[in-house]
């Protein structure tokens, strides 16, 4: 007899009432989307200054984010303590940036805390911590929020729950042992409320993920391990649409979505370099920046690359 | 009562306790009838083990985490640390076979590093129950207690009576001579107890101290031994670093007292492996090898 087949309902406090199925806040209509991306990704640039930030992975993940939070998380920060929303747990921690950003943009928190991005006087520093309403759950250690969200997603199932779980996994986070401890687990548990959402922007932090540890074929090794799995190009906000609403995409098995990105996207000049997954550019070169990203013309980058190879 | 009976009668009435381990089922092994989904074997996966025990926690569960003492707290420790420690999660850690009762298993086995591991992570609570009694005496206050809390699990037999009731942070004096005090933890409180008993038939008084908890540890049992005895001996089966050597050296540092302390422990060696007996008689850790060695240290402090 598998695991699976002993998960049984257990008695549970009872949620305060049915809430509103489908989307969550949402950021108004339909073509908003691409707005709210953009928005998000001017503050990740903005918090690639003065310190710096994580500014590849953070623009490889902006539209996952964004769409996640206003289109298929059941959670607004009226509902953050309902017994049936949903979870998202953001494993790798270097995406940050961008969920403050995507956080302050849905109303979590004041857009102005960015501006206290590393400072001693505010908790918005370079890995996710639980002090920034939102964030579940702190990371920066890869390996590790597949299992904390795989113990979420169980008792979710103990208790009859119909919430969500969403781990957004790094590609390079994949060379993580413990990423396919849990991958087992929740296969046999079959805990088709949990959901992998892997960045495959093909970088792990200096290197192309298949120039060091060749991770593919990412899909044929996550249906292996039990997993239903399908891949979505992580920039088109239809394509998420139709694969988020897809979940589970079998019954009694957890859900991979692989998400393919582009490290940097949004600004030509960082975008798929192994030099500039760390960032600290100096406030001219933020301001071309700023002007690229509305598409005025390649920004002129001095500040040197950070290479740690 | 076993650990077993004992966790099980305290899961039947608690809905938030969820049992779990990495396939080390022997003690609880009557659970998973009795628990249902509450039981929650993982498999091999010591790490998954803690980051699902995390996030059971983070919904408001108790999950009580089984598992070898060296795999649990070394395969697993930056889960330990990172999900448990950061997050001040109410897990419940409970390491089997730790330090000499690894037994003949050799020294990937042997937990003699853990008590070290586990109280430097804030926060954490270390509790080690020197008999089954003990240890079942004191589940409700571990389970109760919000902080995380690793348990040096053992099951042995008591060798003494117990008097007093189990507090964090509160050792039980089992003796109040004034000699030489034995400071100890676990099992090996049944040896410190022998070595007692030999110790008195060669006309020294002593004082025996179960400190039951090494992380709150009781600073004032440790620093009133010290000033009262003549020598203070602490016996573990644990490295020299980190552990009960090195938290009376703490407490005595933080009050400024100073006094005669001689340390047994393994140093920095690993054990000989072999069945418990013969491990303790080898490494000069029965209670007739641990008084001729105090005996020794004793005739060695007077001729200074």
């Amino acid at each position: 007899m598998s695991a699976e087949a002993s998960l049984e309902t257990l008695a549970c406090p009872p949620s305060p009432g049915d809430r509103e199925g489908g989307a969550g806040r949402g950021a108004g209509g339909e073509g908003s989307l691409p707005a709210l991306a953009l928005a998000v990704r001017e503050h990740v640039v903005r918090m690639a200054t003065r310190g710096g930030c994580f500014i590849g992975a953070s623009l490889s993940c902006a539209d996952l984010l964004v769409h996640l939070y206003s289109r298929v998380l059941r959670i607004t920060p009226e509902t953050r303590d309902d017994p049936d929303r949903d979870y998202l747990f953001l494993s790798k921690g270097h995406d940050v940036p961008a969920l403050y950003a995507t956080l302050a943009e849905l109303g979590w928190i004041d857009r102005a805390r960015l501006a206290g991005h590393l400072s001693v006087h505010d908790d918005l520093y370079w890995h996710p911590n639980r002090a920034i309403p939102g964030v579940e759950f702190h990371s920066g250690s890869l390996g590790h929020l597949l299992a904390v969200g795989l113990g979420v997603a169980l008792d979710i199932k103990l208790c009859g729950g119909t919430n969500r779980v969403f781990v957004i996994l790094g590609d390079g986070e994949l060379d993580e042992g413990s990423v396919w401890e849990a991958f087992l687990v929740a296969s046999a548990y079959g805990l088709d409320n949990l959901i992998a959402v892997v960045d495959r922007n093909e970088f792990q932090a200096n290197v192309r993920t298949e120039e060091l540890v060749p991770l593919e074929p990412i899909p044929a090794k996550l249906e292996a391990f039990g997993w239903s799995c399908r891949s979505v190009d992580g920039h088109d906000f239809q394509a998420l649409d139709e694969v988020f609403a897809a979940v589970p995409f079998t019954a009694g098995r957890p859900s991979a979505v692989v998400a393919r990105t582009v490290r940097g996207k949004g600004l030509p000049s960082l975008e798929r370099r192994a030099d500039r997954w760390f960032a600290d550019f100096s406030a001219a070169e933020i301001e071309d920046l700023l002007g690229e990203l509305h598409g005025t013309g390649a920004a002129a980058l001095t500040t040197e690359g950070l290479v740690v190879r | 009562m076993s650990y077993g009976e004992a966790l099980q009668a305290l899961a039947v009435r608690r809905d938030d306790l969820i049992v779990m381990t990495a396939e080390n089922r022997a003690p609880i092994r009557s659970l998973p009838s009795a628990l249902g989904p509450r039981f929650v074997d993982v498999g091999i996966c010591e790490q998954t083990l803690i980051g699902a025990a995390a996030g059971l926690a983070l919904r408001g569960r108790t999950p009580v985490a089984h598992a070898l003492a060296a795999f649990l707290t070394l395969r697993a420790f930056e889960f330990i640390r990172t999900d448990v420690g950061i997050a001040h999660l109410p897990v419940k850690l409970v390491g089997y076979v730790p330090g000499f009762l690894s037994e003949a298993n050799g020294p990937t086995h042997q937990a003699l590093e853990d008590v070290a591991l586990m109280r430097g992570i804030p926060g954490m609570r270390v509790v080690c129950p020197a008999d089954e009694a003990e240890l079942v005496a004191a589940l409700p206050a571990i389970l109760d207690d919000p902080a995380p809390c690793y348990v040096r699990y053992n099951a042995i037999p008591p060798a003494v009576r117990h008097r007093e009731p189990f507090a964090f942070g509160k050792a039980e004096v089992l003796a109040d001579g004034d000699g030489v005090a034995l400071l100890t933890y676990g099992f090996l409180l049944r040896e410190a107890e022998a070595a007692r008993v030999r110790l008195e038939e060669h006309g020294v008084p002593v004082r025996l101290v179960n400190l039951r908890t090494l992380a709150p540890v009781d600073e004032e049992a440790i620093v009133e031994s010290v000033r009262k005895a003549r020598l203070t001996v602490t016996i573990e089966d644990h490295f020299g670093t980190g552990g009960l050597a090195s938290i009376v050296a703490e407490v005595l540092l933080r009050h400024g007292v100073m006094g005669a302390v001689h340390a047994i422990h393994l140093g920095q060696r690993w054990f000989k492996p072999a069945l418990l007996p013969d491990v303790l008689a080898h490494e000069g850790f029965t209670g007739s090898r641990l008084a001729a060695r105090i005996l020794a240290q004793l005739r060695e402090d007077n001729h200074q």
